[in-house]
């Protein structure tokens, strides 16, 4: 458990989240209006999005699927009755003066999430619910001296509202939270994850205590638009409110705005006479119904989620759970490994994938999809190593060169001559010459000098570049020198 | 239930309608009295009676996934007390 130390002793953070993540669908949730990113300003806009009189919202069956797909996802509670409900509230990006969201009866119940923590070690965090809802439009305050612009291209797109549990104790376990379902939501399709764009924000609770005490007054700081952010705002709401407690004052409960240009935030006064929000369930939607039948055809549609897909790296070819849970992080990867690996051994194979391609990924920031080496290619080295041709050596060259020239492995060892030698003879004969003309070492070794053996193996791979078979030069040295 | 002159300064004030000071009692009283109109329906006992939601039988209709609207920001913003570069253009929001 991590804690930080104030002047006057130990104190915990409380935190829980609440993520709005964009749902992926063609249309708004309750528009036929695109939600695609990046159009001309009120191009994409319904009059229902504008909220003009006497317009009806119709529900997105998508949206709805979406929603369930991604509870049944977090090994959540579906509510086969649901309700919209109107959050009313003013402001010049929200048309209809009121948000349609789910209130009291949402769609999506109680779950969990498994976090994957930096040491390795897993914990669990519970979900406490999901709902649907409208987004608002966007203000843009820097065009103009006097006058704000508004776009409600991104009105009615429909968002998942996912609230934690307040069962998050440190900075980085929010972050690990976040990274996992944001793999998940990716995993499922239901969300492209995408923080910069705006696609999943996420809304921060946090409270200080001392160790093993009731929670106390929390603050929510709003919108933050990046997992470094939510762990920075999360280091400096805690200091601020450690430094306001051992003090002597009381923490306010209130709505703060993080700005990730300067890292600090501030106390959003205007919202306090807002969040009376005065729900009530819209007039113009009757309750969500589901088919049970419709519920389990999206269940037996589901992936294999990354939690499921790491015990199997683990427990059925093997790997180590660090190098699972960074092959299963994103689901391409995951992919891409498993067409390495089929039919391979899969433990060189993450080995590889990992290290090597991973690394030369990163030099070139390359993706997996504009990547000069594929799966296929990749693979085609490995059963190289595999059946002899080269050594892991001579592959990490070879490797290089495919990554170069888009070349297949086997071409590069034929054309440039790689091949290993493991022709007996050949090694057998190298190693009469090299014995016979450093007889200095020899005797270093017959007194007993171990590493000497190391300099040999050396002198037989300088004269073979390399190429020669590291295990076959091991025994023939040692059972002439011994 | 009974409304007093704050409550409806307060609910004025939440839905953007200016309410003079010289109205509010009057008003007080009027929404009191409906309140208490309204609480007659707590009398009778509900214990084990489901919600309606509505007069007619039918569920919620879905529509499907598909682009079929937008594409006209010129209308959108025809009402629009001023509109610049496809934006509503409104008086400063500061935060």
């Amino acid at each position: 458990m991590a804690t930080i130390q104030g002047k006057t002793g130990e104190w915990e953070m409380v935190i829980g989240l609440e993520v709005h993540a964009q749902v992926i669908s063609n249309s708004k949730l309750f528009s036929g209006a695109s939600t695609a990113f990046g159009a001309e300003p009120n191009s994409q806009v319904s009059l229902v999005d504008a909220a003009m009189p006497g317009m009806l919202p119709m529900l997105n069956k998508v949206a709805v699927e979406q929603a369930v797909r991604t509870g049944l996802g977090l090994n959540a509670q579906i509510n086969l009755t649901s309700v919209f409900e109107r959050k009313n509230y003013f402001y010049a990006d929200l048309p209809q003066g009121y948000q349609i969201s789910q209130y009291l009866h949402p769609i999506v119940g109680e779950g969990t999430i498994i976090l994957d923590l930096e040491d390795g070690e897993t914990r669990e965090v519970g979900i406490e619910r999901l709902h649907l809802e409208q987004d608002a439009g966007k203000s843009i305050h820097d065009q103009h001296p006097s006058q704000s612009y508004i776009d409600l291209n991104r009105s009615g797109v429909t968002l998942m509202e996912i609230v934690s549990k307040p069962d998050m104790r440190s900075a980085e376990e929010a972050g690990a939270y976040l990274r996992k379902l944001r793999t998940i939501l990716r995993y499922l399709g239901t969300c492209d994850g995408n923080m910069d764009e705006g696609s999943m924000r996420a809304d921060v609770n946090l409270s200080m205590r001392r160790p093993g005490e009731p929670f106390g007054t929390r603050t929510e700081t709003k919108n933050v638009n990046s997992i470094r952010f939510v762990q920075q705002a999360i280091e400096m709401e805690a200091r601020r409110q450690v430094e306001v407690l051992e003090e002597g004052g009381e923490i306010r409960q209130e709505t703060r705005l993080f700005d990730g240009m300067t890292g600090k935030s501030r106390s959003m006064r205007s919202k306090e006479e807002a969040h009376d929000y005065r729900y009530f369930p819209d007039p113009d939607l009757l309750p969500l119904e589901l088919e049970p039948a419709w519920v389990e055809d999206i269940k037996a549609g589901l992936p294999e989620l990354p939690d499921a897909k790491k015990a199997r790296f683990v427990e059925t070819l093997g790997l180590s759970a660090y190098d699972a849970g960074v092959l299963v992080a994103d689901r391409d990867t995951a992919a891409f490994f498993e067409a390495v690996a089929e039919g391979r051994d899969a433990k060189l194979a993450a080995n590889w994938v990992i290290g090597d391609y991973f690394g030369a990924m990163n030099k070139s920031s390359a993706s997996l999809d504009s990547a000069p080496v594929d799966a296929a290619k990749l693979g085609g080295l490995l059963d190289l190593i595999a059946d002899g041709t080269i050594s892991g050596r001579i592959a990490k060259e070879v490797f290089e060169e495919m990554w170069e020239s888009g070349q297949a492995a086997g071409a590069i060892v034929e054309a440039k001559g790689l091949k290993q030698i493991s022709d007996s003879s050949e090694i057998e004969t190298l190693v009469d010459d090299i014995i016979a003309n450093n007889p200095k070492q020899v005797e270093q070794f017959k007194g007993g000098n171990e590493k000497i053996l190391g300099w040999f193996v050396g002198q037989v791979m300088k004269a073979t570049q390399g190429k020669a078979n590291p295990g076959m030069v091991n025994q023939v040295l040692r059972s002439k020198l011994g | 239930m009974s409304v007093d002159k704050d409550t409806v300064a307060k609910i004025a004030s939440l839905a953007r309608i200016r309410v003079d000071e010289n109205q509010s009692e009057a008003l007080a009283g009027e929404l009191s009295n409906i309140l208490v109109w309204i609480e007659q329906l707590s009398e009778l006992d509900t214990d084990g009676v489901e919600p309606m939601t509505s007069v007619v039988s039918m569920t919620l209709p879905l529509r499907k996934d598909t682009v079929t609207d937008g594409g006209y920001p010129d209308k959108v913003t025809a009402n629009a007390p001023e509109a610049a570069h496809g934006f509503y253009a409104v008086p400063k929001v500061v935060e």
